[in-house]
């Protein structure tokens, strides 16, 4: 036994005299230790293998080196220029000096590509003056422009100290339907040219639409799933799920199978009468496709969360507004919708977030006009190369989600995501 | 059915029967493009509509031609008489064959890797001493929220300066990221319910910490890991943009597969592999609501 007198004379001490403070201090860092520990693996996997990948490619889009890397000399003599007054002579030299070079290396086709994304129409110049640039003979600025006459354009040199420049907003700049330019800053693009804008603007349409679209379908079936007794709710609640869990590509082949134009939907119209043969609906490869592909496949997303909170509120709530005398759909709009509000906003902040970012069904069942911002993505990533183009978009895409990902966070929280 | 309370009005019956509609409306909405797929299968003529013959359910116009071509496609010699030198030749040439091998094995690696980090992050999240645990939680549950294009083009352009495009090491990789969130969520939520007590109780009888976990923490959460792991295999599975993009020849996976068939020709071939999918989605969705009883099963007991 411990005297008791000592014990509470002195700091109060664990059995091996730290005091007890001390000790719960250290105890508390050992658990919060070993918590960290268990989440680190993940962590540290997640950091790896997807958040650094994004931001490697995020930087391509701030940040391209391709220009100056293979055209030491005239990045050199482009920095010194004004970019306002006539190239001179030594821009020409360099010019020539990095040609000859591009040419021996065979790096004269990613220097042209690299100017071309900024001035269209320039990759030929390059091209065949690289060709020419052995046999040209001091002085360089009149045999260059000799050999084509667009040397003398000064958009051309303006350009190439835009394209010199590591670190550029030119893609955000393109990105956004606009050119950085060395003498007006941000100038807009031709209206021919205007196509991101445009694009950003038609996937948040589409977005809107689809996510109106499920809110309008969900509504009522969450509310019916809600309502409905246990056992019968149970068993339309395999309706919801069964298309959640099938294959996204199984879903938009389906479609492709109902809505072409030998589908059977248009085989039914005709075989009812209702449209000619020869006039059948277009109900796929074009926006409608999209979005009643989209539609299709994101209705869950909006069920599930809606289903979850309207499970939640008492029915004895509309019970009590009619007996105070409200009508029916009074009792609804005043009582019950208000109550549902998170899970709308749940379902509808989901939905949206993850229509649009869509890419597979666009691309498969999308068309001309059915196209979203991701397939814009897909196609720089892919087809015309140009990363930092796609970095720049995906920018903004990300952006714009992690906006609406933070929102939720807020209003909703992610700890309270429910699947299924 | 729910009866109709006696002070029902004429008009509430009719926007009743009304609104009963409009929900089998959107049901069917819901489950027909599924199902429309399954007769679509059997179809004898290579179009993916109905001919006349099946409306009138003529048994010549169905046949099983196209699931045939699942395991022809491809091959060398497809033609030859059914032994075991055309079972190996389908399983090392057969396209579709390759494709389901490819899409069970990076799945199944997938779903392990994704499921064993994800089980134990959720255990460390769900400490009430876990750090910065809202940061942390949303960077973890960012690759489900992150537009798959953007998530697929950055590890197409990292993994190649790494050598790990074009691998099964990449694109199995790039799969457990994608599905690490499900499993988080459905393991969370399976803990939430998880009485603190037991483990106290466990401690105090004297087990270690490795014994309390495998014997009174692991059970009991075992649905949760078990449905998390479901939904990170299928989202592996039912994968395509990452494959897309991260993929040689040599990975295709079956929905990349069903991609090229879509864009380059259309054979109803799709459609008898779309049936198998959906054959599958069905069995997963079984096993899903059989975890789900037993888990409200088992906390029903700890709760009371």
């Amino acid at each position: 036994m411990v005297d008791s007198q000592t014990v509470l004379s002195g700091p109060i001490t664990a059995a091996d005299g730290t005091p007890l403070k001390k000790k719960l201090a250290q105890a508390l860092f050992r658990s919060r230790v070993r918590a960290v520990s268990l989440v680190v693996p993940l962590l540290a996997f997640v950091l790896a293998s997807f958040v650094i990948p994004i931001f490697a490619l995020m930087w391509q889009g701030v940040y391209n080196d391709r220009f100056s890397t293979y055209t030491p000399n005239l990045s050199d003599q482009l920095s010194k220029w004004d970019g306002l007054g006539e190239p001179d002579e030594d821009l020409f030299v360099a010019l020539v000096a990095d040609l000859k070079k591009a040419r021996k290396d065979r790096t004269i086709g990613r220097i042209a590509t690299r100017v071309n994304q900024e001035y269209p129409g320039t990759r030929s110049l390059f091209t065949s003056t690289a060709r020419k640039a052995k046999k040209l003979k001091a002085p360089f600025k009149e045999s260059v422009i000799k050999t084509n006459k667009k040397w003398a354009n000064i958009e051309v040199w303006r350009a190439m100290k835009i394209t010199s420049q590591d670190l550029t907003p030119s893609f955000y700049a393109t990105a956004l339907d606009g050119r950085y330019t060395v003498d007006k800053g941000f100038v807009k693009q031709n209206e021919n040219r205007q196509i991101y804008v445009k694009l950003f603007w038609r996937t948040f349409m589409i977005s809107a639409t689809v996510m109106a679209l499920c809110l309008l379908l969900g509504y009522p079936v969450a509310y019916l799933l809600a309502t409905l007794p246990l056992r019968s709710s149970n068993l339309l609640m395999i309706m919801v799920l069964l298309p959640f869990w099938t294959s996204l590509l199984v879903r938009t082949t389906a479609w492709i199978a109902i809505l072409q134009s030998q589908g059977v939907i248009n085989d039914l119209m005709v075989a009812m009468g209702i449209t000619a043969d020869d006039s059948r609906f277009s109900l796929i490869y074009n926006m409608t496709g999209t979005i009643i592909a989209m539609t299709h496949i994101l209705l869950p997303f909006m069920i599930l969360p809606l289903y979850s909170v309207m499970k939640t509120i008492p029915p004895s709530y509309m019970r009590a507004a009619r007996s105070l005398g409200a009508t029916p759909t009074m009792a609804f709009i005043k009582v019950y919708v208000p109550q549902t509000i998170p899970g709308v906003g749940a379902g509808g902040l989901l939905v949206f977030i993850l229509a649009i970012g869509y890419y597979i069904t666009p691309a498969l069942v999308g068309g001309q006009d059915g196209q979203l911002i991701s397939n814009m993505i897909a196609y720089h990533m892919q087809k015309s190369l140009n990363w930092s183009l796609a970095a720049a978009l995906g920018g903004i895409l990300l952006a714009g989600v992690l906006l609406l990902y933070w929102i939720y966070d807020r209003v909703i929280g992610i700890d309270n995501m429910k699947l299924g | 059915m729910a009866k109709l309370p006696p002070y029902t009005t004429t008009g509430e019956y009719i926007w009743h029967y009304i609104y009963r509609c409009i929900c089998g409306l959107i049901f069917l909405f819901l489950i027909l493009p599924i199902l429309i797929v399954l007769p679509l299968s059997f179809n004898v003529e290579p179009y993916f509509s109905f001919t006349t013959g099946m409306l009138n359910l003529d048994p010549e116009a169905f046949s099983m031609r196209w699931y045939k071509d699942i395991l022809r496609n491809g091959m060398a010699m497809p033609d030859a008489a059914f032994s075991l030198a055309w079972l190996s030749d389908t399983w090392n040439n057969g396209q579709w064959i390759r494709a389901i091998r490819n899409s069970f094995f990076i799945g199944i690696c997938a779903t392990l890797l994704s499921t064993a980090l994800g089980t134990l992050a959720a255990i460390g999240l769900s400490r009430s001493e876990m750090p910065y645990r809202r940061l942390i939680m949303s960077i973890l549950i960012s690759p489900m929220i992150v537009p798959l294009v953007i998530t697929a083009a950055g590890m197409f352009y990292f993994y190649s300066q790494v050598h790990l495009s074009q691998t099964y090491l990449g694109v199995i990789m790039a799969h457990a990221v994608l599905g690490t969130p499900f499993v988080i969520i459905t393991v969370t939520a399976t803990l939430v319910g998880f009485d603190k007590s037991l483990v106290r109780a466990s401690q105090s009888l004297g087990a270690g910490a490795l014994t309390t976990f495998r014997k009174v923490q692991m059970p009991l959460i075992i649905p949760g890991v078990i449905s998390g792991g479901l939904f990170a295999f299928i989202t592996s599975f039912d994968e395509v943009v990452a494959v897309l993009f991260l993929a040689s020849p040599e990975q295709r996976t079956i929905p990349r597969q069903m991609w090229s068939g879509i864009r380059e020709q259309i054979s109803p071939t799709i459609l008898a592999v779309a049936t198998l999918l959906v054959i599958l989605s069905i069995l997963l969705l079984t096993v899903l609501e059989l975890l789900r009883r037993r888990s409200e099963r088992l906390r029903g007991i700890t709760n009371s």
